[in-house]
This record gives C-alpha cells, structure tokens and sequence, in this order.
C-alpha cells in the first residue's frame, strides 16, 4: 500500500471517530467537496464564467452540459486552477475544496491537483512508456521504491480497464496505442495518483462509438471510489452517466439538479430548448 | 462559360507560358549564383592550401617560416574557447529562455524583454568586442586570455541560443505540460521531466549552430587584441590564446611580406571549415535522430 493511502486512511479513520463520537448514527450524509460561490471568470475582456454557485458532493457523477464557449470548460478547468494557465485571466468569487477556499494564496496547488485528477479532451500521453506514463504522477510526488511502483503502474492500469490489453508490453511507447486505449491510459495515469476527485473534459469527444462505450463504462465503476465531474457534449451520454447535471448558457448556470429532472421534467424553458436540440 | 472568353484565354496563354519561364530562370540563375560563388571560393581555398595540410601543420607550433608553420596553438584556443563558451550560453541561455516561456507572465516585462533580446541579436560583433574588452579584459581585468575572449563570445552568441531555445519550447504541445500540471507536478518538474526532452533537439540544434558562430566570429577578439606574437601553447582558460579564424586573419594581412602566408591562410581555412561542416553535420544528426513523435 502507498504512503497515500496511508495517508488517506489515516484522515478517513479520525473523520469516523469524530463521527462515531457524535449523538446518534446519521444516516449517510454525502460530504460536500466543492462549493462555489458567485464564481466570475474574465479572460481579458470577455466575461467567461457570470457568477457560478453549484455545490459537488463525493462520490457524484456531476455532468456540465451547454453548447460550445458556454464556459462549462473553464468552469472545469478553474477546479484544478489549471485556468490560471491562460494568460490574462482574472478570477473573483470562491471555489472551496473540502472546505478550503482554493484561491487562497497559501492554498498548495499541487497538493489540490494531486487530490483531483483530470482527463482532458484529446488523450494526452507522454512521449514516454506506458509504464512511465502511469509512473509519472507517483513519481512526481515521491515515490521511488521498484515495487511499490509496479504496484502502483499494474492496479492503476487494472481499474481503468486496460491492463490485460497493455501488461505485455509495458515498455513500448504510448504512442503505439489506439485513440481509446490512449484515453483509458490518461485515466489510468490519472486513477494512479489516488485521487478524490476526477475531473474529466470531453473525454470521449474524440473517440469513436466503441471507445466511448468503453470509456462510460469505467465511468461508471469509478463512481464507486471517486466523484466525477464531467463536461460533455453530448447529452445522451449525460443522460448515461451521470446522477446530476448542470446546464450552462453563456456563462451563467441555468439550472442544477437530479439528472432525471434535467432531461425529463427541466424547469427552465432554455434546458428543455438545449435538451430537444433546438439550439446548441 | 460565361464569363471565360475562350479567345482570350487561347491569346494570353503563350504570354503567362512565357512570364512563368522567365521567372523560373531567373530563380534559378539567383539560386546558381550563390553555389557558383561557394564553388568558387572553395576551389580556390582548396587548391591553394590543401598541399600544405600534413600533421606536422596540424600539431606544430607558430612559426615565422612558413614550412615550419603548425596550428595547434590555434586549435587549442578555439577549442579552451568552447570550453568557455558552451557551459556559459547553455545555462544562462536555456535558463533565460525557461524564465521567459515558462515563469514570467505574459505582459508588458516580458515583451519589453523580448524585444531587447531580439535587439541583442542585431547588434554587430565588433560592438560585443568593444563591451568585452571594457568589461572583462579591463574592468574587471582579466587581461586578454581565453576567460575574457570566451565571456565575449558567450555574450555575442546569447541573444541567438536564447531565442532558438524559446522557439524549441514553445513547440512542445501544450497538451502534454498541461497534463503534467494537472497531475500536481511543479513547473520545474514539468520542465525537467515533460519539456526538456521534448525541447532538447530544438534548443542543441540551435545551440550548435551559434557555436559554429562563436568559432568562426573574428572581429570581437581583434577588439579583445590577441597578440599576433608567438604564444606558448594554452593549456587552460587562463591562459593567452589565438583561435583559427585569427591566425586565418593574420596570416592573410601578412602575405604581402612572405607569400606563402596565403597558402598556410588556404590551408586553416579548410581546417576551419572541415570543424563547422562537423558541428553542422552534428546538427542535422541530432534533428533527425529525435523526430518528434507527438
């Protein structure tokens, strides 16, 4: 076992003494991961995200729908704060992470993106081995032991589904996979830093039908361990996949709720119009 | 066909036949001139100084008799040069070009930035000459040994080493330092791990390319003012130094008074070249061999 989960354990054991402490057994109550309040985002001039509030809770499949430059990809992006990467960016509102605001300046960024993994639209392997690809997060944060590694590289590959396609040949380049193998092998890079959360852009946009079915289904066996929150395109794979969805239009959340309502019973006129295809 | 006059298009076709051949010979002749004038001048250096290459010029010392003549000394100098001039360009060059890709933000410091080294690169070597020899042979008084003429050069070669080593970054995908990033490694971890390796045929290529620069570049150690004497041979940076294309400098001002400085002149010419050819060669090997393969 790695020294993360160690880790991981080791805060999990104390939360359930504090809450075996409390008066009386609650029902499960879902913690809330994220939180954003009155999140606004400028790249330059354009006003990209107008003032956001959605609460994430574990263990979620969160779906953002919304046609394209509706900032559903920069609400994604400013989870991780990968969003800072874009030159000219201006961000005010809070996003808190298990309760930290994630803005802070004393806030670690890595420490946060090492908690919350994310997939993007086009596979983006390394130009290294396989192996090295799923290696590469372990090793970033210190792990150097052999075996823990392998460790490490043989369940990540296991969970995401590619492993018995890849344990041959661990050494070659990633390069030599398919499109879809790829993109199981950036989830796989991804599951192997063990985090909480997995962000996931479009993941499967590029992909063709198999892969994508491929992809949803390990989607949804990651929902046991992980919350997910998932920008998509395509709203059957919403509907699919996930158990609430977010609309977003022009910047603006429109609307926030069980994924059955959304696609069944939307409250705002401007879903169902999104939802029956007479825009976007 | 209702705007196409059939006619008219039968009566300037020889016409546009005629002004696409002209243009294609005069291209031709532009492209010749340049090949004629090179095989002119190599054909000149090689038939005057190939004679006079056997090992004895090869590893003899100075010589004010040109059958005794040798340019080791030369040689010497110019490689203790590259052991100046190599660690010094890599590590503030590819340094700066991290600093200026990577850490800074985008704004008005770092195109006031881009634009000076920009400039930097315009300025004319005697102009770095001058600096050289105010700050290192003067200032801070080294004297005109291999350690003030390297610092020099590095300075004349930096502007280069830096913008081809910007560019060779700056074409690594961003997708790939995105995904690095994104599992929580540092810049620096991003760089060392993701964006080096990526970038290392770019920024050596580039790198080797000003070398040869550096190697050939007279005019800044003609400032620094390296003696035209005999010197003993240098065996380290501190020493005093003549380089191969000074020794090609002196060799032809002087071939009014013993004529056969020409032919020792041809003949360091063809060693010089025969070193750029390599270094361009290493070049080439370096692009091909690592293909990008993203």
């Amino acid at each position: 076992m790695s020294t993360l989960t160690a880790k991981r354990l080791n805060i999990e054991t104390k939360l359930s003494d504090d809450l075996s402490k409390g008066l009386r057994p609650v029902e499960k109550v879902k913690k809330m991961i994220y939180e954003t309040n009155q999140l606004h985002i400028w790249y330059g001039e354009t006003h990209a995200i107008k003032g956001i509030d959605l609460p994430v809770y574990e263990k979620e499949v969160v779906a953002i729908i919304g046609p394209s430059g509706c900032g559903k990809s920069t609400y994604l992006k400013t989870l991780n704060r990968m969003v800072e990467l874009v030159p000219d960016v201006r961000i005010s509102g809070k996003v808190a992470y298990n309760g930290k605001s994630i803005f802070d300046e004393s806030y670690d960024v890595e420490e946060l993106r090492l908690r919350v993994g994310m997939v993007f639209q086009k596979p983006n392997p390394f130009p290294k081995s396989i192996y090295e690809n799923v290696a590469y997060g372990p090793r970033i944060h210190g792990i150097r032991n052999k075996g823990v590694l392998d460790e490490i590289v043989e369940q990540s590959l296991r969970k995401a589904y590619i492993w018995d396609e890849v344990k041959d040949r661990l050494d070659t380049s990633a390069y030599s996979l398919s499109g879809g193998q790829q993109q199981r092998l950036c989830i796989a890079r991804c599951l192997a830093i063990e985090p909480e959360v997995i962000l996931m852009d479009e993941p499967t946009s590029a992909l063709d039908p198999k892969s994508t079915f491929k992809i949803e289904e390990l989607i949804r066996e990651l929902k046991e361990t992980y919350s997910i929150i998932i920008v998509t395109h395509n709203m059957q794979q919403a509907a699919r996949i996930s158990d609430k969805t977010a609309f977003f239009l022009d910047g603006e959340l429109i609307e926030y709720n069980e994924t059955n309502n959304i696609f069944n019973n939307p409250s705002d006129s401007r879903t169902e119009d999104y939802i029956l295809g007479r825009f976007g | 066909m209702e705007h196409i006059n059939e006619e008219q298009v039968k009566r300037r076709r020889n016409l546009r036949l005629l002004t696409n051949r002209v243009a294609q010979f005069i291209f031709m002749l532009s492209t010749l001139f340049g090949v004629i004038v090179l095989g002119i001048l190599i054909y000149r250096v090689v038939s005057q100084g190939i004679g006079w290459i056997d090992i004895n010029f090869l590893t003899g010392k100075l010589s004010t008799e040109p059958e005794r003549a040798g340019i080791l000394g030369a040689i010497l100098g110019t490689f203790w040069l590259m052991v100046v001039v190599v660690p010094i360009t890599m590590i503030l060059g590819v340094g700066t070009a991290l600093f200026l890709e990577i850490y800074i933000k985008k704004g008005r410091l770092q195109s006031f930035l881009q634009t000076n080294i920009a400039n930097l690169a315009g300025v004319p070597s005697i102009v770095y000459g001058v600096l050289g020899m105010t700050i290192f042979v003067r200032a801070l008084d080294l004297g005109n040994i291999v350690l003030a003429g390297g610092l020099t050069m590095s300075l004349l070669i930096l502007p280069i080493v830096i913008v081809a080593s910007q560019e060779a970054i700056r074409s690594v995908p961003q997708h790939l330092s995105e995904a690095s990033y994104g599992i929580g490694a540092t810049k620096w971890q991003t760089i060392r791990h993701i964006i080096i390796p990526a970038a290392l045929p770019g920024i050596l290529t580039g790198a080797i390319l000003s070398f040869s620069r550096a190697i050939g570049e007279t005019a800044p150690l003609v400032v620094i003012g390296i003696p035209a004497l005999l010197i003993p041979l240098p065996g380290s940076i501190f020493d005093k130094f003549t380089v191969l294309p000074m020794q090609i400098y002196y060799w032809t001002l002087d071939a009014s008074l013993v004529e056969e400085y020409a032919n020792l002149a041809a003949a360091t010419i063809i060693v010089l070249l025969l070193v750029l050819f390599l270094l361009n060669l290493a070049a080439i090997i370096i692009r091909h061999k690592f293909k990008k393969i993203y």
